[in-house]
């Protein structure tokens, strides 16, 4: 054995006691030779497979919650109730840091050769925080409620697409209108919590069969949770008690991490992320994922509704200086459609579009637009940096001669009076496992959150084909088509890829990097525990 | 026989407050009908703004139905006033909260930052001004003004950032979130709060300690402070007898403004600590058009204004003797 790899197990015997955190970790390993690549990999390995300690109170200062937040699942939008829904709910499933299936009230699940219907085995034994047993009656009352166009649901999209939902015994069958074979999948939308009797009587009660039971729940200001005595998976939810504190401002939010007010912190803004990292005690965690940020126009609306128009903006953006200015280096440039090498079958051939302000001239010149400005909407919470970011744009844009303006909005209020309702402003999107669910749920003619209206026959008719479509190399061509629809026609400008940044105290263990979404996919206070 | 209809004879003073109290409620009405028309002007429909761009003809139509809008506005006004008369604000539109309570613990808070920092501002800012008058022109009048009107200067988000680093991160004595919560202890609330007050008395602390300079500074010129001197009186003597009592006016009158300004006016400092309190609340609403709690936090603040101001004048009055013994 030489010196280099007894020190490393060393190390790594001092991570699974919790003794050692991943910058520290990963420094030593970096000097011992490792690449940080690998380093951060067998990191992760080590600390999900340390024991974990139970008890405690964890103590979460979030970026994303407003005062009007409800608890009803299906229309939860921004990082608090997701992060709250995932506290108190459980899905049928849910994705794994690597992509694949976890199981979580479904058992198994399996599908006819052709992906045409679905069987989802449902674990038994399951209680709701109410006591009552969950059932597969249960499961198909819930998705039933996200069907209705009452229940205003994200998820409508999704669950549109089965034709017929069958319970018997503990058997949920699931029958499509079309084939798709990624259905499992779209089962892990963070909208689809089982709720007893599906929600119907109450969507509000916050009643599920998560790890955590609600006691507090004061929207925009605090969430606390008691640990659910039966909850069914002993090997997650160690904490006793659990606070999430809306702490809306960043640089409140970043001083109550660096106090040890908070434990872990969403949304580090990636000009203090440096300086964050150096303060003791704190680590931060950067993610990269399938989270971009975007500015999105409308395609049926003036002057957007005209494609030379969206052309000359796509091409007016200078996506390495965003990267570099305000993602501060954590994270990658984007391609104008919302797949990156973190999906599955993504085609790294569609070439990429730079910055060319004398193309983006050109195409403005050829849109015959008026001259009058054009207003792009923004608010600091539209995504860290989104004011600075359409700043830059602005900028850009106004080099090549377009009349690009930037108009500065409130935080609150931005998700529900600009965001999908006003024809040009900043986004986010957090990403989804797959590329039919993103496209399905933002892209598709007749999805709730087509946030950029952008409807093309050709484009749904891919997005269907290759849903169904069990032939790999097929189905790849067919996303790479309608990538560039998306890229060529559509009505966002991608910009760049962020790294999904969190800081985490020295007291908290267990975390691992999770590109599914922020704070470990919403699942870092159910998985972590107080060292 | 007109005699028989007098009561006893009314003491002036006595008049006078009510007379006061009476034009505040007449100015309260006045104020609760120009929120009405201010609210009513905006631009926009409220069933539009809670249905949002997938609004059907149908629901909309629903829902103002529901929400009484297709009503007259004189109508939809009694009927708004009627309920504020009897407790009842309404139903918060974007959540369905009933607005009285939500106000309730919220106004709470309110009162309570307001309370704390004003315990501390306004003695400490009447005795710096005493102080400061005491010593006119010379250095302790100069570092005591020089500070004070170097944090007055201070926008309050920079005062707020400075105190944070400076508390929790240099000194780690205090918490950067001051939220406060029902089953906190006192203490516990007051220990989050620490930051907030010192930044709010930080920004009130200027304009109190001046007026009481300067008031006092004024009397000073006044013949019978010069029959003090004659008299021997030590000088902190002559200002705490003879000349503060003299200066109470125009001391009360600025420091009623600045507790208005700690309950109505401190949203910024709210938001930087995250403190859950009204001006927040009210925030919050307006960017989502909800108008019910708009209208309701809109009044309170309104009446918290007026009273404070009726209190300054009456204060006035009773502190000078010749508007207390009107010829």
């Amino acid at each position: 054995m030489t010196d280099a790899s007894r020190q490393l197990d060393h190390m790594i015997e001092r991570v699974r006691k919790g003794r050692m955190n991943r910058r520290e970790f990963i420094g030593r390993s970096t000097a011992l030779g490792v690449s940080a690549g690998l380093a951060g990999a067998l990191f992760g390995k080590v600390a999900m497979a340390q024991e974990a300690k139970k008890g405690g109170t964890m103590r979460l200062g979030m970026y994303g919650g407003e005062s009007t937040n409800s608890l009803d699942p299906a229309v939860a939008a921004s990082q608090v109730p997701y992060q709250v829904n995932m506290t108190w709910g459980e899905m049928l499933v849910d994705t794994t840091p690597d992509g694949g299936l976890d199981m979580r009230l479904a058992e198994e699940v399996s599908s006819t050769p052709d992906a045409m219907e679905w069987k989802f085995k449902i674990r038994s034994g399951v209680e709701f925080h109410n006591g009552q047993t969950l059932t597969a009656d249960d499961v198909v009352a819930t998705l039933k409620r996200h069907t209705d166009e009452q229940s205003q649901s994200g998820a409508l999209g999704i669950v549109q697409g089965i034709a017929e939902m069958k319970a018997e015994g503990d058997m949920v069958t699931l029958t499509l209108k079309e084939a798709n074979a990624d259905l499992p999948f779209l089962m892990t939308d963070y909208h689809l919590m089982i709720q007893p009797g599906g929600g119907v009587d109450n969507p509000t009660a916050g009643i599920g069969a998560g790890p955590y039971v609600i006691e507090v729940n004061e929207p925009g200001v605090r969430h606390t949770f008691k640990k659910f005595a039966n909850y069914f998976d002993s090997s997650i939810g160690h904490v006793d008690e659990i606070e999430m504190l809306v702490i809306n401002d960043n640089t409140a939010r970043t001083a109550a991490l660096q106090s040890g007010q908070v434990h872990i912190m969403n949304r580090v803004d990636p000009k203090v992320a440096e300086l964050l990292a150096g303060v003791p005690g704190v680590t931060i965690s950067s993610v990269p994922g399938r989270g971009h940020y975007v500015f999105i126009m409308h395609c049926d609306k003036a002057p957007f509704d005209n494609n030379d128009m969206r052309m000359a903006l796509k091409l007016a953006i200078n996506r390495q200086e965003m990267v570099e200015k305000i993602l501060g280096g954590l994270g990658s440039i984007g391609n104008d459609f919302p797949i990156n090498a973190a999906y599955p079958l993504f085609d790294a051939s569609i070439p990429q579009r730079t910055f060319d302000p004398a193309m983006a001239a050109e195409h403005y010149k050829k849109s015959g637009h008026d001259g009058s400005p054009i207003v792009l909407r923004v608010a600091p919470g539209a995504f860290p940096g989104a004011v600075d970011a359409a700043n830059l744009f602005a900028a850009s844009a106004n080099g090549a001669g377009i009349p690009l303006s930037v108009q500065l909005e409130p935080d609150d209020g931005y998700w529900s009076n600009v965001w999908n309702v006003e024809p040009f402003c900043a986004s986010y999107w957090g990403g989804r496992p797959v590329q039919d669910q993103m496209y399905s749920t933002a892209y598709s003619s007749t999805a709730d959150w087509n946030d950029t209206k952008f409807k093309n026959a050709r484009f749904d008719e891919l997005l269907l084909a290759a849903r169904g479509e069990l032939d790999q190399d097929k189905r790849k061509a067919e996303y790479s088509e309608m990538a560039l629809l998306v890229r060529d026609e559509g009505g966002v400008i991608l910009p760049m890829f962020n790294d999904f940044v969190c800081g985490v105290s020295d007291k908290v263990a267990g975390w691992y990097d999770d590109p599914n979404g922020d704070m470990m996919a919403g699942r870092a206070q159910v998985r972590c525990w107080m060292a | 026989m007109l005699d028989g209809l007098k009561g006893p004879p009314v003491h002036p003073v006595l008049k006078l407050l009510v007379q006061r109290l009476a034009l505040g409620l007449l100015l309260l009405l006045a104020v609760s009908a120009v929120i009405f028309l201010g609210v009513e002007a905006l631009p926009g429909d409220t069933a539009q703004a809670i249905l949002g761009q997938s609004a059907t003809p149908q629901a909309l139509e629903n829902l103002r139905n529901q929400l009484g809008l297709n009503e007259p506005a004189l109508t939809r006004y009694f009927a708004w006033l009627g309920g504020v008369l009897t407790g009842d604000l309404g139903i918060s539109l974007t959540n369905g909260s009933d607005i009285a309570t939500a106000i309730g613990q919220r106004l709470g808070n309110t009162l309570f930052l307001a309370g704390c920092a004003a315990a501390i501002a306004v003695p400490l800012a009447i005795l710096l001004g005493l102080v400061a008058a005491r010593y006119a022109g010379r250095w302790p009048d100069k570092v005591i003004s020089g500070a004070t009107l170097t944090t007055i200067s201070l926008p309050e988000f920079v005062a707020a950032y400075f105190v944070i680093y400076l508390l929790t991160q240099v000194i780690p004595i205090f918490q950067p979130v001051a939220m406060v919560f029902p089953g906190m202890s006192f203490w516990a609330k007051l220990n989050a709060i620490a930051l907030p007050v010192i930044v709010l008395v930080l920004v009130v602390l200027a304009h109190m300690m001046r007026m009481t300079r300067a008031a006092i500074l004024n009397v000073m010129q006044s013949a019978y402070i010069e029959t003090a001197e004659l008299k021997g009186l030590s000088p902190m003597t002559m200002i705490w007898r003879h000349a503060f009592p003299n200066a109470i006016a125009p001391v009360v009158s600025v420091v009623m403004l600045n507790l208005a300004y700690l309950v109505v006016g401190v949203v910024v400092v709210e938001v930087v600590f995250s403190y859950n309190a009204l001006g927040q609340y009210l925030v919050d609403h307006v960017t989502k058009r909800d108008l019910p709690v708009v209208q309701a936090v809109g009044l309170i603040f309104a009446a918290v204004y007026i009273l404070l101001n009726m209190l300054a004048d009456i204060i006035g009055i009773l502190a000078n003797p010749r508007l207390r013994h009107p010829k």
